[in-house]
């Protein structure tokens, strides 16, 4: 691992570095803005698929141009900005959201032969290179400080719009956000316990011994619970249905973006779908191995790897779109019951439970008792929390009672 | 000059404009956008200086969740029409601030004089502990933490906690003392359905209040 300061004193302005880097940006750009493209396209696609309708299909062959059409029609369209708008704030909001979204992909491993313990490197141009943008040593938290980040652009559009649908949709869409990142910041603490790092590049690596390819991958290693967290935290992060409470149009219109128009509403558009496509890379990277799959070739591997990792991903794009085309919305108390009393209390047991696992690995201790008393004691903890949440209502209704009755 | 003192002499001006924009600005909410501006400022220093977890944290944290919740309470609370500046909300406030302000420049001067002027290298004399090139800083500060540290840390952990609980018996503090529950709501099964999985709050609201007129 290369420290930070070393790099940046050796950082040479002249050569082939410098170039790799703004190689690197411009391929993670383009290949993100391209992905958005097909992903609104897939979205919509498999939608109607799944209610009998055809979609898109005039644009292009299938109808795969039509993201770009729209696009274009965005882009002349007017732009307005809203009388009691806080124009500074107003205007900068879009990007707010967009660059967290754009940054966020930076530290995913893309590509590479991790197969027998390779550490998935490739060398060109005779340049070690791994293939992804950075692995800083903090890495899958720049991933949270950049989600955190996020939030900004959505709740400044809805308060600096200066309408009142905004600004609640903003308000829901930012307690919501901030909740969930707390059930997903636990479900990450159990992926660093099994791998021993932050950087991206080691968790995948800490994934692959293991039977049958498959067998050393989180989602296996951790016992499911982990993933299953993540994989709801993520998806109410993203704010994608049936989470969708922050654009609930029988409510709030359109939510945070009522007031936005043209390029502006378009920029988050891209922000929303990209979080998309970068939220199923870092899952496939944190829990199914990332581009870590069986080579066929002597020579190569690279190329199976980014085929492997583009596989993973497609699964969990899929994943999302079928969430939407089937789940129906939850209610706000319903939201934030599931985030702050199921999900971060059952994150935290787990990861309690994992980590009596390795202390018993250490210690050598009986397994199984472990698992039983540790099973045995997030049992009685859930049932001391529903007591203490029963208990609590209870105190509300009789005050309730006091006070109108 | 190395790319290094540039970063450094970037991100410094960052946090000073910040800083300058926090205090300047007339509305609340660019008040804490510049405060965003300077703790991303802050955590770019930290970058240089090799503390990738610190930098993580300043942002996860500080950007994350504090200012977002500033955020909340200015926009929510309606503090963002302009306040009467001649007011003093606390009594022997400002007069108070002027004391700490200049006892904050007293530190940071002592702070410049121990260190070689103004280039911030380290005296000879001041104790640093110089972690080993390459192992991560998040290492030795879960080491530090997690060892030497580990009964201060648990003691500040349950701290926050017991904040957290007053915070909250402090703000759903119920008036008067706590009656039994009269007769009628008991019949009407008010509380059977207040205690039912799923009610919203505002149907508890309604309910009670008819039960309360039966």
């Amino acid at each position: 691992m290369i420290a930070q300061q070393a790099y940046l004193e050796s950082f040479d302005w002249t050569s082939w570095d410098l170039l790799f880097l703004v190689a690197k940006v411009v391929l993670i750009f383009g290949v993100l803005l391209v992905s958005v493209m097909l992903m609104v396209w897939f979205e919509r696609k498999v939608v109607s698929d799944m209610q009998n309708r055809i979609g898109p299909n005039v644009a292009g062959p299938w109808g795969i141009l039509q993201t770009l059409a729209d696009g274009i029609k965005l882009f002349f369209k007017e732009d307005l900005t809203p009388d009691g708008a806080d124009r500074f704030v107003f205007k900068l909001a879009p990007y707010l959201s967009l660059i967290p979204a754009f940054l966020m992909f930076a530290i995913v491993p893309v590509a590479g032969d991790f197969s027998d313990g390779k550490d998935g490197s490739v060398s060109w141009f005779g340049q070690d290179l791994f293939l992804q943008f950075v692995d800083p040593p903090m890495g899958i938290l720049l991933f949270l400080a950049m989600s955190g980040l996020g939030i900004y652009g959505v709740m400044l559009a809805g308060w600096a719009s200066g309408s009142k649908y905004p600004l609640l949709g903003s308000v829901r869409a930012s307690a919501q956000m901030v909740s969930y990142e707390a059930a997903l910041g636990l479900s990450l603490a159990a992926v660093f316990l099994s791998s021993g790092s932050l950087s991206t590049n080691q968790i995948v690596q800490s994934q692959t011994d293991g039977p049958f390819f498959i067998g050393g991958w989180n989602v296996f290693g951790l016992g499911f619970i982990p993933f299953v967290i993540f994989l709801i935290a993520a998806t109410a992060e993203l704010n994608r249905p049936p989470f969708d409470l922050v654009e609930a149009e029988q409510e709030l219109v359109g939510g945070f973006h009522t007031e936005y128009s043209s390029l502006r509403f378009s920029l988050f558009f891209l922000a929303e779908f990209m979080n998309v496509v970068t939220m199923s890379a870092i899952m496939v990277t944190l829990f199914f191995g990332g581009p870590h799959g069986p080579v066929l070739t002597d020579t190569g591997g690279w190329a199976w790897g980014l085929l492997w990792f583009f596989l993973k991903v497609l699964v969990f794009l899929f994943t999302f779109v079928w969430f939407r085309a089937t789940l129906p919305r939850l209610r706000y108390d319903q939201l934030m019951d599931l985030g702050w009393k199921i999900l971060i209390p059952l994150a935290l047991g787990w990861f309690l439970l994992l980590g009596a696992l390795r202390v018993a690995e250490i210690e050598g201790w009986n397994r199984l008792v472990v698992v039983a008393v540790g099973l045995a004691g997030i049992f009685l903890g859930g049932l001391l929390l529903t007591g203490a949440i029963r208990n609590a209502r209870l105190t509300r209704a009789e005050s309730e009672i006091l006070e109108y009755g | 000059m190395t790319l290094q003192v540039f970063v450094f002499l970037i991100s410094a001006l960052i946090v000073l404009s910040g800083a300058l924009g926090v205090v300047l600005a007339r509305h609340p909410v660019h008040s804490a956008l510049f405060l965003i501006q300077t703790l991303f400022g802050v955590a770019v220093l930290f970058l240089v200086v090799e503390a990738h977890f610190l930098a993580a944290i300043q942002v996860i944290v500080y950007a994350g969740a504090i200012v977002i919740l500033f955020l909340f309470v200015i926009m929510l609370l309606g503090v963002d029409r302009s306040d009467d500046l001649r007011v003093e909300p606390l009594v022997g406030q400002r007069p108070l601030a002027y004391v700490s302000g200049a006892a904050i420049l007293g530190l940071m001067l002592a702070v410049i004089n121990s260190v070689d002027g103004l280039t911030g290298r380290i005296a000879e004399t001041a104790p640093i502990n110089r972690p080993s090139a390459g192992t991560p800083d998040i290492n030795i500060l879960a080491e530090t933490i997690f060892t030497d540290h580990v009964f201060t840390f648990e003691i500040t952990g349950l701290l926050l906690t017991v904040a957290v609980v007053g915070a909250v018996v402090m703000a759903r503090r119920i008036p008067g003392d706590l009656q039994p529950i009269p007769e009628s709501a008991l019949d009407s099964g008010v509380l059977a359905d207040i205690l039912s999985e799923g009610e919203t709050p505002a149907a508890d609201e309604g309910d009670a209040e008819e039960g309360g007129d039966s």
